[in-house]
């Protein structure tokens, strides 16, 4: 084992990562839904070995509020929170997105009610997509882990400048032990320069009346920051790659080259998908899989065409389809694809399953997994 | 990739022994995983944990229903529970038990009394005797990870010296 490897769960490696980072401010709920993530950093500030004011709020609204006004002071921000407490934020994540505000949270996607379920789903995160927030979505410990320290240097980057939520699997992921490699970042992380944060010396009003010109110059401004983004992330991936030797991309392929089908997924499901790809190449099938890490920015030079693609939606759009397929089809009119259903409320979803999603594919169809063929 | 099964009852240190397991493995330069199965979990309810084993990293997420071994840390929950369930042709199945039990002659059956090792060390957390230190010393002794590496393992999870030798009790009293 080597020295620097630990055995932890998803939860506890964020939590390192966020100390490593050094954040000034974590404003958090800390009770049910919140993670353990939150827990651990608690301990962390209590013990003293971490040099953040930790300030625990009566909700998830107020903890968003807490860390928008925090970050507006020019400080690094990072909070953490799951499910219904994501939702409970909703207004206040459109709001740190619009002031333009690098905060960073771990997120734990699980379930929304009714009935109560706390298994994994991405429904929590993909309800808050058009908050215009910068959404990554991680598979293993060691790439939350990884993930989180980047998240800082994306989110604080003057191109960029918008918060980054941190997604993880509920329970598959979050609660899992497996070995990660601990980094300490050095410079990587640079430090935090808000160029609009409140100046003492130079005072000016926040959050006054916006004309509707001014206001549709913001929003386009963030939609820039959006597509600058996607710069910053491959920059900063990079990066972390040549410092660290682990490397990333926005969309991790896996033996895509000579694939002539396609399994795109998200999360703890895109990882164990190439275990179904194996399968399948040992049946003859050349399988590769698409696994999207960042949801926004939207990923453009997805390699898909001349390829049938099966996506698998661990979410749901009601009277539409899944987001990420739809998504999908919207950015590449000409992708052929099987719609795929499955995973809602932590549905038990194996590498065998996913295989035979491959090997039943209809192109143009939406199938949800484990309903009967005359109910589809 | 070598597939662990472990079956408790909420509160008796099943997933401390599924992490202790995964972190033996890794030290044996092996890549593992370990997990709990989330139900309604409550206090003495009849649980499971996984741990899978492998030369690469663990891609699986999914439950395991096909294990090459099974752990019964406590024997009182075969009364509900099929734990052979999907158990491989030829896997271990290693019960914490004073008694000598039979199993089907296609599985590899071992016992023994992890339980007298924790009340003859007067191990008790929260009243209950401690069963997830003394099974490391039953994994090691069945070749699952290296003795050693379970010491260690226990070392970083525990400072009280009693569970090392308690993983040794267990370690001597499985016969192979």
């Amino acid at each position: 084992m080597k020295n620097n490897l630990v055995m932890g769960t998803g939860n506890k490696a964020v939590a390192a990562a966020v100390k490593m980072a050094k954040p000034t401010v974590v404003a958090a709920y800390p009770i049910t839904p919140q993670t353990e993530i939150i827990e651990s950093i608690a301990e962390y500030v209590e013990a003293g070995e971490m040099d953040a004011r930790y300030i625990p709020v009566e909700s998830e609204h107020s903890a968003m509020t807490a860390c928008i006004g925090a970050a507006a002071t020019g400080v690094r921000v990072f909070t953490a929170t799951s499910s219904h407490g994501l939702l409970y934020m909703h207004e206040m994540l459109h709001w740190a997105a619009g002031a333009r505000l690098p905060i960073v949270m771990g997120q734990v996607n699980r379930t929304i009610a009714p009935g109560w379920n706390t298994w994994a789903e991405h429904s929590d995160a993909l309800s808050q997509r058009d908050t215009g927030w910068l959404q990554v979505y991680v598979s293993t410990v060691q790439e939350a882990y990884d993930a989180a320290l980047m998240a800082f240097r994306i989110a604080e980057d003057n191109r960029a400048l918008l918060p980054v939520m941190i997604n993880m699997d509920g329970f598959l992921l979050s609660h899992i032990m497996q070995p990660y490699e601990m980094t300490e970042p050095g410079d990587f992380i640079p430090p935090i320069s808000l160029p609009h944060a409140i100046d003492m010396d130079d005072p000016h009003g926040y959050g006054a009346m916006s004309p509707s010109n001014v206001h549709f110059q913001f929003r386009f401004d963030m939609e820039k920051a959006q597509r600058a983004a996607r710069t910053v992330i491959s920059e900063t991936e990079e990066e972390f790659a040549k410092r660290f030797g682990r490397r990333y991309a926005p969309v991790e392929e896996y033996l895509c080259d000579d694939a002539g089908v396609i399994i795109v997924a998200m999360g703890t499901l895109g990882k164990e998908a190439e275990v179904a790809a194996d399968i399948l190449r040992k049946e003859g099938v050349k399988a590769g899989v698409m696994r999207i890490r960042w949801l926004r920015p939207f990923p453009l030079d997805m390699k898909i065409q001349g390829r049938e693609l099966v996506v698998i939606d661990r979410d749901y759009s009601f009277g539409f389809g899944g987001v990420v397929a739809g998504e999908i089809q919207a950015r590449y009119p000409e992708a052929k694809m099987a719609r795929i259903i499955a995973g809602l409320g932590g549905q038990e979803v194996t590498y065998d399953d996913i295989a035979e999603f491959v090997r039943t594919r209809k192109i143009g169809t939406e199938y949800w997994f484990g309903i009967a063929e005359e109910e589809q | 990739m070598y597939e662990i099964r472990i079956h408790s009852r909420g509160g008796q240190g099943g997933v401390t022994a599924a992490r202790m397991m995964a972190s033996a493995a890794v030290k044996d330069g092996k890549f593992a995983t370990a997990c709990p199965f989330y139900g309604a979990e409550r206090r003495g309810a009849p649980i499971v944990s996984f741990v899978r084993i492998d030369d690469t990293p663990v891609r699986i997420y999914s439950q395991i229903t096909r294990p090459d071994m099974v752990v019964v840390l406590d024997p009182t929950v075969m009364e509900t529970v099929n734990v052979l369930d999907g158990l491989k042709k030829g896997g271990i199945v290693f019960v914490n038990t004073h008694e000598s039990l039979t199993f089907p002659p296609e599985f590899k059956a071992y016992c023994a009394d992890i339980t007298g090792i924790a009340l003859a060390k007067n191990m008790f957390v929260a009243g209950s005797p401690i069963l997830n230190t003394p099974v490391i010393g039953a994994m090691a002794k069945l070749g699952i990870f290296s003795h050693e590496s379970g010491k260690l393992a226990i070392q970083e999870t525990f400072s009280d010296v009693r569970n090392v030798e308690a993983a040794e009790a267990a370690y001597n009293e499985v016969k192979l």
